[in-house]
């Protein structure tokens, strides 16, 4: 033992090597953990303060006055409401029903959760939250979507999260279905339909607004001939809110493709090509065979795509600067542009918010889709 | 010829005639729809092009669509921009940025895997506790209380150590490996606006706001998670005994890492590399905060191109070109590569 420290000092790279060899476990993982603790954890940490606070620029610097949960209270009940919730229409009978029928569906499965399986504490709180949360969105969309409303940046994310990542996700298994098929030229397309997801997401932007020109775009003369020469897609809202979603599928429908591929030519052949012997159609192979060997892969790829579909910012900022009005702003543009405004502590309630929708949507998305979805599997 | 039995047309059109074969219709439907979505797919990327070889009368006055037919190219706008603009600065600035970062969340991120996956690892869950306590109560006293910040730090680095080496050591409770991993890669959901403007304003006092360093520290950082995410499940794959036989005869497991580990995962590390690569090429939220005019990057400047005549179609398809050609340029030749990455992280979540 002492000859072996006595070895050790007597060159000091040869102590350090044996050093490093001893610990090399923490060394090798510590950098790693430096910069998400650098770049993750402290700027939350510090975002969580700035959004319980009010900043004001002052002479030689900038002041910070703690304000409590002011800065959510003034987004989700106050004089910012109509930005990041939205402005609330009439409710028509039709919408009351809808919202007691999710209301009713939510009370059900957590009704089931505590009377069929062995209810934990962890299990009740998540299962609470993301009730709640669902129950609180689902509101928020009817009343703002309802006659007289008009949707915040809370409903333009969920949108483009819900809906495009829908449109996307099918498009992208009926293109590798097709793909998957037995046909000349299969290699062309998988390259060729891998394309869009490389462009970045700023050209792609500015891509579209020249495309969807009604006045010197390539589709111009078609929609002139139909008689459209004044309208343009950019001054409405849905329709803005259309090619946003336009092109966040024209990129991202790759993505789904490219994987859902892979996992439709891993299907067991031998159990479709029985399946053909005896007769069954497509719609049955797809159904029975197909649909039950893709299903985990395809429940962690949507997941994916949902992660990184609520951090969306580039396409609507430089497609439609968020317009008209507030019709296509997502939530990180919203904060952006409070941010812009030195509204500190607004930009980062914003932030926060997002944060905790998009981790009870996720993790909800987690627990409820992809671990059945792998448990039907194993 | 005669020995099959006589087909009926719609058998021949509806029904293949063997089974791996599809039937007439089936094939039509299948070709026109793959068609159709490789229109979609060339159509924005072909107009792109052909803009950039027109210029403010062929915008103006068009739409033209085929070179030389209905219009005459011209290279004025590429011209304009490589020659006379700045366009190369901020091009320079991407490509530094882009390839510095994710060598630095290559390197890092492949250690941090290899070590999660292949050393046991007990932290404290006290300790871990006390650290973010701390770590809040300093932002507290700093922000709140305008204690200078050094000394905040020092306090609190004297008291987590007393306190680590007093009372949180003889504590069990630890969190383990799979922990550790989990808490890197669940980083990938926070959303980068929450982050980043206490970066911003972090960039900001140590004067390094606008600076490449500053745009690659945070790229790093962003995209550590994914590389921690696939490579792990690279080196879970090479089997044991390879490593095992090593460290008997001697080797440390840095060196294990170094010589059998990595050269092992290589074309893992390739597709790791590559999808990071495009990730942080395309990268325009932080770029945005975190640059302004030295280090600026290529999406910065090409959302910058709405100037107040409006944008100049035929100048700005010449960044878009630019910035895009050598992206679909390595997705067309490693497209492979490129999707295995994907798929590994698609296939076990």
């Amino acid at each position: 033992m002492a000859i072996a420290q006595h070895q050790a000092d007597a060159t000091s790279a040869r102590g350090f090597a044996e050093w490093l060899d001893r610990n090399c476990g923490p060394v090798m993982v510590l950098p790693a953990v430096i910069v998400i603790l650098a770049f993750a954890l402290f700027p939350l940490i510090i975002s969580a303060y700035l959004a319980l606070s009010r900043f004001a620029l002052a002479p030689g610097g900038f002041t910070l006055r703690f304000i409590g949960l002011a800065n959510f209270r003034k987004l989700l009940f106050g004089s910012q409401q109509y930005h990041l919730l939205g402005a609330f229409g009439h409710l028509s009978v039709f919408q009351w029903l809808l919202i007691l029928l999710i209301a009713g569906l939510l009370l059900y499965l957590l009704y089931r959760y505590f009377t069929l399986g062995q209810p934990t504490i962890g299990g009740t709180l998540g299962r609470l939250i993301a009730a709640a949360t669902a129950m609180g969105l689902a509101l928020v969309v009817i009343l703002t979507t309802a006659q007289g409303g008009v949707p915040g940046t809370v409903v333009n994310t969920l949108l483009y999260v819900v809906v495009g990542v829908a449109i996307q996700f099918a498009l992208g298994l009926g293109l590798a279905l097709l793909c998957g098929q037995p046909i000349r030229g299969r290699n062309f397309f998988r390259v060729l339909f891998f394309i869009p997801l490389m462009v970045t997401p700023v050209g792609i932007a500015y891509t579209f607004r020249m495309l969807a020109d009604m006045q010197k775009g390539p589709f111009a003369p078609l929609t002139q001939a139909f008689g459209i020469t004044e309208w343009s897609w950019a001054t409405e809202a849905w329709s803005a809110r259309l090619m946003v979603l336009v092109g966040d599928t024209w990129q991202w429908t790759p993505f789904m493709f490219i994987v859902l591929l892979a996992a439709v030519e891993n299907q067991p052949r031998d159990q479709v090509e029985a399946a053909k012997l005896d007769g069954a159609n497509g719609f049955q192979i797809f159904r029975d065979i197909t649909w039950p060997a893709i299903a985990p892969i395809a429940a962690t790829v949507v997941l994916i795509r949902l992660i990184e579909a609520f951090k969306i910012i580039d396409l609507p900022n430089v497609l439609t600067g968020g317009g008209p009005g507030l019709a296509t702003e997502s939530m990180t543009l919203h904060s952006f542009i409070a941010w812009r405004t030195q509204d500190l502590g607004g930009s980062a309630a914003v932030g926060y918010m997002l944060l905790f929708i998009s981790t009870v949507f996720c993790v909800s998305f987690f627990n409820f889709v992809v671990r059945p979805a792998r448990r039907h599997e194993a | 010829m005669s020995s099959a039995p006589e087909r009926s047309l719609a058998q021949r059109l509806f029904e293949p005639t063997s089974i791996d074969k599809q039937s007439p219709v089936a094939f039509v439907i299948t070709y026109a729809a793959l068609f159709l979505w490789a229109l979609v797919v060339l159509v924005p990327l072909y107009w792109v092009l052909i803009t950039s070889f027109k210029g403010v009368g062929e915008v103006d006055n068009g739409p033209f669509y085929i070179p030389f037919v209905d219009f005459q190219p011209s290279l004025a706008a590429w011209d304009f921009m490589l020659l006379q603009n700045y366009t190369l600065g901020p091009y320079l600035n991407s490509v530094v940025v882009a390839l510095m970062s994710t060598i630095l969340a290559v390197l890092i991120g492949a250690l941090a895997a290899y070590a999660l996956v292949r050393i046991r690892f007990q932290v404290k869950l006290w300790g871990v506790a006390l650290f973010i306590l701390l770590l809040i109560a300093v932002i507290v006293a700093v922000a709140g209380l305008g204690v200078q910040w050094p000394i905040a730090a020092m306090v609190a680095l004297a008291l987590f150590v007393i306190v680590l080496f007093t009372l949180v050591n003889r504590t069990q409770a630890a969190v383990g490996n799979n922990d550790v991993e989990f808490w890197i890669i669940s980083n990938r959901i926070m959303p980068p606006i929450v982050a980043v403007l206490p970066i911003y304003v972090m960039f900001q006092q140590l004067r390094l706001l606008d600076t490449q360093a500053a745009l690659i520290a945070t790229y790093t950082a962003v995209n550590l998670p994914i590389v921690v995410w696939l490579t792990r499940d690279f080196f879970a794959a090479i089997p044991r005994d390879l490593e095992e036989s090593a460290e008997i005869d001697g080797a440390s497991k840095l060196r294990v890492f170094a010589t059998i580990a990595l050269p092992l995962v290589r074309s893992g590390l390739v597709a790791t590399f590559l999808l990071v690569l495009i990730l942080a090429w395309n990268e325009y939220l932080l770029a945005l905060f975190l640059s302004n005019a030295k280090a600026q990057t290529m999406p910065v400047l090409v959302s910058a191109q709405n100037t107040t005549r409006g944008p100049q179609w035929w100048n700005m398809s010449v960044l878009i070109v630019v910035m895009i050609a050598p992206v679909i340029a390595i997705a067309s030749v490693l497209q492979k590569h490129i999707a295995r990455g994907l798929l590994v992280g698609a296939v076990k979540g």
